[in-house]
């Protein structure tokens, strides 16, 4: 059953498939801004996620080893951001935006005698008989793991905001951190917490770029999906699910205009430019309508973020 | 009656860079006493309290728990032993629930559902009802302060410290407080209250030890003692009471009618049909607790906020629908509560702040050039009148301590000798000395003429200067009553929301 020859259920998968970087570099970045901690650097840590993953599946031979290596990259990489904004008290928002050109630049050296090779290859989890159901196999048995890993990590990320005690700190910090102090909670190490947690996922994300989207590696890989995880975290107003919601979204209208693109027997012929940018069009018509309604998505908003803390007495 | 001793303090002294915050302290607290720790602002008693509560640590000296020494590191290590703090401010979190927030002063808080049934059950016991799953950010500032009492009690403390409680409660809400406080000692559990309000003290306390920039300068008996007495010992000099000139008022000056204003923010209050006038000469005090509109009013009369042309008139002329500076202009001059940030910009010269509000009514532009000789001049002038102690004129506004900033604020507005002059919570934060003189020179001002009207939390402020009293209640104003004659019983009505006192009466000139 084919729509203008685009299937839907092939279309479904391959959104979920291409929805992951932006869905794990996101609830990273949720879990940092709910600390109060505004981290521009997302796409910087992605991209090197992306080619410390490269090289350490290309070195090891192993996709696993591969994602905790790009995963650990954007950790370190998030440890600058931490001694520039924690330690030394410097401004998020120009920390943050350094950061990301540091990692742009920092990336491509390092990836230099990489172009070209082939990572080894992250299979799909074999389900047996369970793929081969109609549409539902095709759409749900048919992933590779880290599909499955990251929406495992966004129900984990709202079990732990919601239900736990170090959920509840966290949030804590993000809306006061003065009331925070005066509890006795240490606001720094929490946030320095959160921040690497946000690198780390977000090195996953840029980690699938190249392992398992492109799969090899070039300059600019992530290609601006570290902002559109900024504005996921906007979107969905800092509550996780919607982070998935927004992020499905968003891949969908990407592989959607990908078929478009590729589909002759569409009636109606949009150029190429167009369907390439109405991603990013989306997002920002998304962004506006969100912040328009002032009411309950900006109350959501934690009223700390970005605001630099520093014990007085 | 001689109690045996739960905290002693011996030659504690803690200082930070150019100041020494405490310097040899001591004193003690017996087992179910009421202990109050006095003093001006910057007298040291929060750098006190905080490093009996483990958030700061002393430099010398000893603190005894029981007998056994104390020297907690860190907020829990005193809460494990039934030390709790119900703080001044910055320590409830707007966008959680009261269970959330409770939980969050607790060390092993039980899960979620019995820590409701928990607070209900505590809250209804000691006459503070409060409802767990309510969004702190929603609740007024007594419902706030039982949100940190019961996150206290449920710890079931020994030491109870209270920083300036009653600063933001409604005189009903104090005899609440006090009743629980009371109901407190009686079982048992000692409290340190830390407030500069001498007939709170004289009313509660057992026991006092009075702070002065540091040093313990003597400790008394306050019931034994008259209010008088204490401030001066608290000041260290004999205090004026401000001097009225007794004027007859003269034609209106201000009008204000059915002003109605959506808060700009989320969890402001709107202001829904506020009417009054204010004469030449005469002062309008008006009171509430915060958050009932107050700021929402002085954005309306500043200019901040704009209406109907014909909702905020000056001598019978509209000036509702001008900004800020052609209100100057037309001598509207306004100082709101927040200092820095609002009334000066903080990283800016004091020359720089004075220029800001001033350039218009002093004239210190032309041409689109700024006089700067002029400026100089007028910001000079202001610090040398109204005694703002400064290093001098280049200091950031930043730099200044809260009562000094606040004096040149004001100044800086009366000195352009506005026609109407609307100040938010002139003395907050001021020490005695430097209230006094505020006072003292809004009302200089109203004997030259002008009409003012003052916003407050401080009903003993309204009363000591105000010649009308008018209570603003969740966006509401109610009819101006004079402040002659007034009681406390009154005022708290009026600010509890009974704006029935004047609809009883009405009854009496309807005579079909």
């Amino acid at each position: 059953m084919d729509f203008y020859g685009i299937n839907p259920s092939v279309l479904i998968a391959s959104l979920m498939a291409a929805s992951v970087p932006i869905m794990l570099a996101a609830i990273g970045e949720l879990v940092v801004e709910k600390s109060g901690v505004l981290n521009l650097g997302v796409e910087g840590m992605m991209i090197m996620g992306a080619i410390c993953g490269f090289i350490t599946a290309v070195e090891t031979g192993s996709p696993f080893l591969g994602f905790l290596g790009g995963a650990l990259g954007a950790s370190v990489l998030s440890l600058i951001f931490v001694l520039l904004t924690q330690v030394f008290l410097a401004n998020q928002v120009a920390t943050g935006l350094a950061l990301t050109l540091f990692g742009l630049g920092l990336s491509s050296l390092v990836g230099q005698g990489y172009v070209g090779i082939k990572p080894p290859a992250t299979g799909a989890i074999p389900f047996g008989p369970l793929a081969d159901i109609p549409f539902f196999g095709r759409v749900l048995f048919r992933h590779d793991w880290m599909v499955y890993a990251s929406i495992a990590i966004i129900a984990g990320v709202w079990a732990v905001l919601k239900f736990t005690r170090a959920g509840l700190i966290l949030r804590a910090v993000g809306e006061s951190h003065d009331a925070a102090h005066a509890l006795g909670y240490k606001v720094i190490r929490i946030r320095v917490m959160a921040i690497v947690f946000g690198g780390a996922m977000a090195g996953l994300g840029g980690a699938y770029v190249s392992l398992v989207r492109v799969p090899q590696w070039t300059d600019g890989i992530t290609a601006g999906a570290g902002w559109i995880a900024l504005a996921i975290v906007v979107f969905a107003s800092w509550r996780p699910w919607r982070v998935l919601v927004g992020a499905y979204l968003f891949g969908g209208i990407t592989v959607l205009q990908l078929n478009l693109q590729a589909s002759n027997e569409f009636p109606i012929k949009i150029p190429v430019e167009y369907l390439a940018m109405s991603p990013y069009l989306i997002t920002i018509l998304v962004l506006v309508i969100m912040s328009s309604g002032r009411g309950r998505a900006s109350l959501n908003a934690p009223a700390s973020l970005g605001q630099n803390f520093h014990a007085s007495h | 009656m001689t109690r045996e001793t739960l905290l002693s303090i011996e030659g504690i002294s803690k200082s930070y860079p150019g100041v020494k915050a405490n310097d040899d302290v001591s004193f003690r607290i017996g087992e179910g006493e009421v202990h109050a720790l006095l003093g001006e602002n910057g007298a040291g008693k929060s750098t006190l309290v905080k490093m009996i509560y483990g958030l700061v640590k002393p430099d010398e000296g000893k603190m005894a728990f029981r007998r056994e020494g104390y020297a907690p590191s860190e907020p829990r290590e005193a809460r494990s032993l039934g030390v709790a703090m119900v703080f001044q401010h910055f320590s409830l979190f707007d966008a959680l629930n009261v269970a959330e927030n409770v939980a969050l002063g607790m060390d092993n808080p039980p899960p979620m559902r019995e820590l409701a049934s928990r607070i209900r059950e505590v809250s209804e016991s000691y006459g503070l009802p409060l409802d767990p799953s309510r969004l702190v950010g929603d609740l007024s500032a007594g419902e706030r302060q039982r949100v940190e009492i019961i996150r206290c009690l449920l710890q079931d403390p020994k030491l109870l410290i209270m920083d300036e409680p009653t600063s933001v409660l409604t005189p009903q809400e104090v005899e609440i407080l006090f009743h629980t406080l009371r109901k407190l000692a009686a079982e048992g559990t000692s409290i340190l209250y830390i407030s500069h309000k001498l007939e709170e003290i004289k009313a509660l306390c057992d026991e006092a030890t009075i702070l002065r920039r540091g040093k313990v300068v003597g400790t008394c008996t306050p019931r034994e003692q008259s209010a008088r007495e204490m401030a001066e010992m608290m000041v260290g000099a004999t205090l004026n009471a401000p001097e009225r000139a007794a004027t007859e008022p003269g034609p209106v000056a201000l009008t204000v009618t059915d002003l109605s204003v959506a808060s700009p923010s989320a969890f402001g209050t709107s202001l829904k049909g506020v009417g009054f006038e204010v004469r030449q000469g005469e002062v309008l005090g008006i009171g509430g607790v915060a958050g009932n509109g107050q700021d929402e009013l002085l954005l309306a009369l500043s200019g901040e906020i704009r209406t109907p042309a014909e909702t905020v008139r000056i001598h019978g002329r509209g000036i509702g629908h001008l900004g800020p500076n052609e209100r100057r202009r037309d001598g509207v001059c306004t100082a709101p509560e927040e200092r820095l940030g609002h009334a000066a910009a903080p990283d800016m010269s004091l020359m720089e702040n004075a220029l800001l509000s001033a350039s218009v009514r002093k004239n210190l532009t032309r041409r689109g050039f700024i006089d700067w000789q002029g400026t100089r001049d007028y910001a000079e002038g202001v610090v040398k009148t109204f005694d703002v102690r400064t290093p001098g004129i280049g200091t950031a506004a930043r730099a200044l301590s809260g009562g000094n900033l606040q004096k040149f604020v004001l100044g800086r507005e009366i000195m352009q000798e506005p026609e109407v002059i609307i100040v938010n919570q002139p003395t907050w934060g001021v020490d005695a000395a430097a209230a006094a003189f505020i006072r003292q020179a809004l009302l200089n001002r109203a004997a030259a003429g002008a009409a003012v009207v003052v916003i407050s939390q401080d009903i003993d402020e309204i009363m000591e200067i105000a010649d009308r009293f008018a209570a603003l209640n969740e966006g509401r104003l109610s009819e101006p009553v004079p402040t002659q004659g007034l009681t406390i019983d009154q005022i708290g009505l009026m600010l509890g929301g009974a704006h029935g006192m004047h609809d009883a009466e009405v009854p009496h000139h309807v005579h079909p």
